[in-house]
C-alpha cells in the first residue's frame, strides 16, 4: 500500500540501522517512546535486532487505555448497570480492570456493552434506540478528542436527545513536563507521537529541548520512521544540541492542524486530571464545557460515585511501567499471573499497552 | 487511504480493496486522489507526497 509499504523496506531499514551504529555514542542511551503505537510497531517489526546493545528503549505513558483510572472504569460500570443504558466503548476498554469487575464481567451478566470504531457510530445508535440512554466513553489523547468534538457538535445539529459523553480525554504536553521533571526517569531522548503532533503541531514540545535539554524527534509509526527518529535523536546527542525535529513531515506540520485545534476548543476545557500510575497532573485533562453540559453523562447521571476511591492491591507495576522506571518484564506478575487473557493491569490489556506488546513479541 | 469520491462533510477512502467512508469536517480542503490520515473514522490529516519522497530519499 502506498505509504506504508516504501516505509517497510528492508534495504532502507539496514541502512538506517547502520546510520544508527555510525551515530551511536559511547555510553548507554535511554530512549522514551511515548506512544502506545511506537512500542507496539517497535516490537512487531523486531526493531530491537538492529540497534546497538546499548541502546535501550522505553515505553511512556502514551496509551489511553492504561492512563484510565480505576475510578473511571467504576464509574462506566455503574452506568452499564442500569436497564435503560446501552454503553459505548473502544474494543480495548473492556477488560480494563475496575475494582472489582470489568465491562466484560458486567456484559456477561447482562449488561449492555457494545464495541465502536469511531464515535460516529453511537450517532447511528441513538437514533435507533430512541427509547434507551447511549452512553460513550469517550477516552483518547489530541487524537481522539477533536473526534469526540465532532460527534457532539452533530448530536446537537441533530437534536438528539438520547446521546451522553462520559469523557476521560487526555493531552501528552502536559504529561511529558510531569515525566521529564522527574529525576528519576533519567532518559536521553523522547521518540513523539506522531499522531498527536498531527493535531497539536511541534511548538507544545518546545519547553522539552529547551528547559530540559533533552533531545525530542516526531516520528511516524512504520519501522523506517522509527528508525530515523531514533537516528535524529542520537545526532542531537552527539552535537549537544537538543531540539524538536520532525521526522514525520508527511503528515505533521509545525502548527499541527488548526482547524481540529478550534473543534477542540469549542467543546472542551481544560483540567487538571487524574493518571493512573502517573496521579494527578495539572492541566492535562480535557474537560467538557458549560455549552455542551446537557451531554455530560457526569451532569446527566448523578448516580456515578464521586471521588470514592478504593484500593485494590496488587503486585502490579503498570504505574511504573507507564513512567519508564521498570521494562514490564521487571514485574512479578509479567506472563505468569497477568497475560493477555489475564490481565492484571491496564498495560497487559490494550492493543497500545506496553506489557500487552512485550508478552505478544516475547 | 486514497480519496475516491466526496460528498460533503464526508469521503469515500480506499485502503488496499477495502473502501470506507471518512468524515473529513477537519481538513480545509480535499481532493479526490489525496491521501489521508484516517483515526477512528476521521480524516486527521492529509499526506503531503512530496515530504514523503524527501523522508525516503534521507536513506537512499
Amino acid at each position: 500500500m502506498k505509504y506504508i509499504d516504501e516505509f517497510r523496506r528492508k534495504d532502507l531499514a539496514r541502512k538506517a540501522a547502520e546510520k544508527i551504529h555510525e551515530a551511536m555514542v559511547p555510553r548507554q542511551v535511554r530512549i522514551m517512546e511515548v506512544c502506545g503505537t511506537h512500542t507496539q510497531s517497535f516490537h512487531r517489526f523486531g526493531l530491537a535486532n538492529l540497534l546497538p546493545a546499548q541502546l535501550h528503549m522505553l515505553s511512556g505513558p502514551g496509551c489511553p487505555v492504561c492512563v484510565s483510572t480505576q475510578r473511571y472504569i467504576d464509574q462506566a460500570i455503574t452506568l452499564a448497570k442500569h436497564k435503560e443504558v446501552i454503553l459505548l466503548t473502544f474494543g480495548d476498554m473492556l477488560r480494563v480492570p475496575g475494582t472489582h469487575s470489568n465491562l466484560e464481567k458486567e456484559r456477561a451478566q447482562g449488561a449492555r456493552v457494545q464495541i465502536l470504531y469511531s464515535a460516529l457510530e453511537s450517532l447511528a445508535i441513538a437514533h435507533a434506540h430512541p427509547d434507551k440512554k447511549i452512553i460513550f466513553l469517550a477516552v483518547g489523547f489530541e487524537t481522539t478528542a477533536p473526534t469526540i468534538a465532532l460527534t457532539m457538535i452533530r448530536t446537537r445539529e441533530q437534536r438528539v436527545k438520547n446521546l451522553f459523553f462520559l469523557t476521560s480525554l487526555k493531552t501528552m504536553p502536559p504529561a511529558l513536563q510531569y515525566l521529564v521533571s522527574d529525576a528519576r526517569l533519567n532518559v536521553d531522548g523522547l521518540l513523539l507521537p506522531g499522531h498527536v503532533s498531527s493535531i497539536i503541531g511541534m511548538n507544545p514540545y518546545a519547553f522539552i529541548p529547551k528547559e530540559h535539554k533533552i533531545p525530542c524527534c516526531i516520528a511516524g509509526f512504520e519501522p523506517l520512521d522509527i528508525l530515523e527518529g531514533i537516528l535524529s535523536i542520537l545526532q542531537q546527542i552527539r552535537r549537544s544540541k537538543p531540539c524538536v525535529a520532525n521526522q514525520y513531515v508527511r503528515v505533521v506540520r509545525r502548527q499541527g492542524n488548526p482547524r481540529a485545534q478550534k473543534i477542540i476548543a469549542r467543546v472542551f476545557r481544560r483540567c487538571d486530571a487524574e493518571w493512573r500510575g502517573l496521579g494527578n497532573i495539572p492541566k492535562s485533562g480535557l474537560r467538557i464545557t458549560q455549552d455542551f453540559f446537557d451531554f455530560d453523562a457526569e451532569k446527566v447521571f448523578p448516580v456515578i460515585e464521586k471521588g470514592k476511591k478504593l484500593a485494590r492491591h496488587t503486585q502490579c507495576r503498570c504505574g511504573d511501567v507507564l513512567k519508564g522506571l521498570v521494562l514490564p518484564k521487571e514485574c512479578r506478575l509479567f506472563a505468569k499471573a497477568c497475560t493477555p487473557d489475564h490481565p492484571i493491569g491496564p498495560c497487559m490489556v490494550s492493543y497500545e499497552g506496553a506489557c500487552n506488546a512485550y508478552f505478544k513479541y516475547r | 487511504m486514497k480519496v475516491k469520491k466526496l460528498a460533503g462533510e464526508f469521503a469515500e477512502v480506499e485502503t488496499g480493496r477495502l473502501i470506507r467512508t471518512v468524515n473529513i469536517q477537519m481538513l480545509p480542503s480535499v481532493k479526490v486522489g489525496d491521501y489521508l490520515l484516517v483515526h477512528a473514522g476521521f480524516a486527521i490529516g492529509k499526506i503531503d507526497p512530496g515530504k514523503a519522497q524527501e523522508t525516503l530519499a534521507l536513506l537512499q
